[in-house]
């Protein structure tokens, strides 16, 4: 049954994903990014992580993805066709070079991962798996640090876009 | 099994039909009732069936036919696709909302516990919010798609616009989470079985922020930049037509009925009545037995709710036909430098309050 439900999800985040690197138009590039966050959204459901399902959809489908789509907007980016600054990138050689590096590792890391079996999923999961409370607990004690971190990187990306916004303006 | 499933099916049959099938039509006629008693006119009169006009109420049918046999018309160099995707997911967010809002408690009958809400999701609260920021795209690619400037213009302001107010809509509904510790809407609709501990009371600052931030959510007057018909032509649905510009009109009136259930749930006690525990309604319909007592009690809790859902949307349609169209600067300026302040205050406030009480 799970599985019934595993694998199409999996082909069509599989599929937009694909189809965010081939599309032609940045649009058809950002709708199939939020196409398969959702898909992502139903993987984390069949995993009994519907908090985290939630904050996928609030966070990227919901917030930053309509960011893009106002960038890309606001720019009005056109097709490959009509714009050519659009497909610059794809002679960019040490960006292909170095995005090479990261697909390599990460394909790594994901084998390491599959080999360890550390993958089996526990008999019985405890009740209160996956609920915000559970997620909020584990957060503020065994992973306080990360967290505030994290939330430390964040605040200071936030005031350098705005010191460099506002160099802009001035 | 079999009747779970069918107690479930009962309740998306009914959840949907109120909404799709009753409130959906009816409104439109309230909305021109509305506008038209306000500025003392007789309003929309003129359909009728062999002479009968039922107060103008065959208008809803009219407009159904109406909208059904117009032409589909798709702007050249428009995006085929995006164009006829984007009615639907504008419309789709609105109605699936729905399956998380609770319009009843819970009630033994005959042996069997039922729990008036399609599916009580942990995450409840949350999820409504997710899914009312997905029907943005809606909007954002309607405009895009039509190859038209004045809907691009439109689809941008939505874009903004609806940013700027999840913010203040996300911030209150933290308020709301911290007074009753959950985000099961059933429980926070059951938490406000005391009158006193209506969520309107507790969060009174959070109320009218949220009802502010929903509104601007729907696109409404004032809030309607996005379509603004002085400056945009009709904004993001210049372009559309038939019954793709009839969805999109749906969307904003199953929208209304969304906010109004859940202000009524957040604020406004949800099913309960004010005064008035479950427990001495219940023993008033005791000669009925209990099952029978319990049955009784679920159609007035039913109705009670809906009734706050409808003083809820003819609040929404008064606030509608009195004020003018805000600017698009202005709108930007009570989102982000009024509401979001207010809203980080109201939180901070409510956690100094919460700390002090216990």
């Amino acid at each position: 049954m799970e599985l019934l439900i595993f694998y199409p999800l999996a082909g069509l985040c599989v599929a937009f994903a694909l189809g965010v690197v081939i599309n032609n138009s940045p649009v058809g590039s950002a709708m199939s990014l939020i196409a398969m966050m959702l898909g992502l959204a139903g993987i984390f459901v069949l995993q009994q992580a519907h908090f985290i399902a939630v904050l996928q959809i609030i966070i990227y489908a919901g917030a930053i993805m309509v960011l893009f789509m106002f960038v890309i907007m606001l720019l009005n980016l056109k097709g490959s066709g009509e714009d050519a600054s659009w497909r610059s990138r794809d002679k960019n050689l040490l960006m292909t070079v170095l995005s090479g590096f990261l697909v390599a590792g990460l394909l790594y890391k994901i084998l390491c991962v599959l080999n360890s079996g550390e993958f089996d999923s526990p008999a019985s999961l405890p009740e209160n798996f996956g609920t915000a409370r559970e997620v909020g607990t584990i957060l503020f004690t065994e992973f306080v640090l990360p967290f505030e971190v994290a939330s430390i990187l964040l605040l200071v990306a936030m005031i350098g876009a705005v010191v460099l916004a506002k160099n802009k303006v001035d | 099994m079999i009747l779970e499933l069918a107690i479930t099916l009962v309740k998306i049959f009914f959840i949907i039909g109120v909404t799709v099938a009753f409130f959906a039509p009816i409104l439109t006629w309230v909305e021109r009732k509305q506008s038209a008693i306000m500025q003392d006119r007789v309003g929309a009169n003129r359909a009728d069936i062999l002479g009968f006009t039922a107060l103008g109420l065959f208008h809803a049918i009219a407009d159904a036919l109406k909208m059904f046999t117009k032409e589909d018309f798709i702007p050249q160099g428009a995006n085929k696709i995006l164009h006829t995707l984007s009615p639907i997911v504008a419309v789709v967010p609105a109605i699936l909302t729905f399956a998380v809002i609770p319009f009843g408690g819970q009630y033994e009958l005959w042996g069997e516990s039922v729990n008036l809400v399609v599916s009580d999701l942990d995450v409840g609260l949350l999820f409504v919010f997710a899914i009312a920021s997905l029907a943005t795209y809606g909007y954002v690619i309607a405009g895009w798609a039509s190859n038209n400037n004045w809907s691009l213009l439109g689809s941008m302001r939505t874009a903004s616009q609806m940013i700027s107010y999840e913010v203040t809509m996300g911030l209150t509904i933290i308020g709301v989470l911290m007074v009753y510790g959950t985000m099961k809407l059933t429980e926070i609709g059951a938490a406000q079985e005391d009158f006193l501990n209506w969520g309107f009371f507790l969060q009174p600052l959070g109320f009218f922020m949220f009802l502010a931030a929903s509104i601007a959510e729907n696109k409404r007057v004032p809030f309607d930049a996005p379509e603004a018909e002085s400056e945009l032509v009709a904004g993001y649905f210049t372009e559309y037509s038939g019954l793709k510009f009839g969805m999109f009109l749906m969307a904003e009136f199953i929208e209304m009925v969304t906010i109004g259930a859940i202000v009524t749930i957040l604020f406004f006690g949800a099913w309960h009545i004010p005064f008035l525990p479950t427990a001495t309604l219940l023993s008033w319909f005791d000669f009925l037995g209990t099952s029978g007592a319990n049955l009784v009690v679920m159609f007035i809790n039913v109705a009670v709710f809906f009734a706050k859902v409808v003083f809820f949307i003819w609040f929404q349609m008064t606030i509608r036909w009195t004020l003018p169209r805000f600017r698009y600067d202005q709108i930007m300026k009570l989102g982000w430098k009024i509401l979001l302040p207010l809203s980080l205050a109201n939180i901070l406030v409510t956690g100094l309050v919460i700390l002090a009480v216990h």
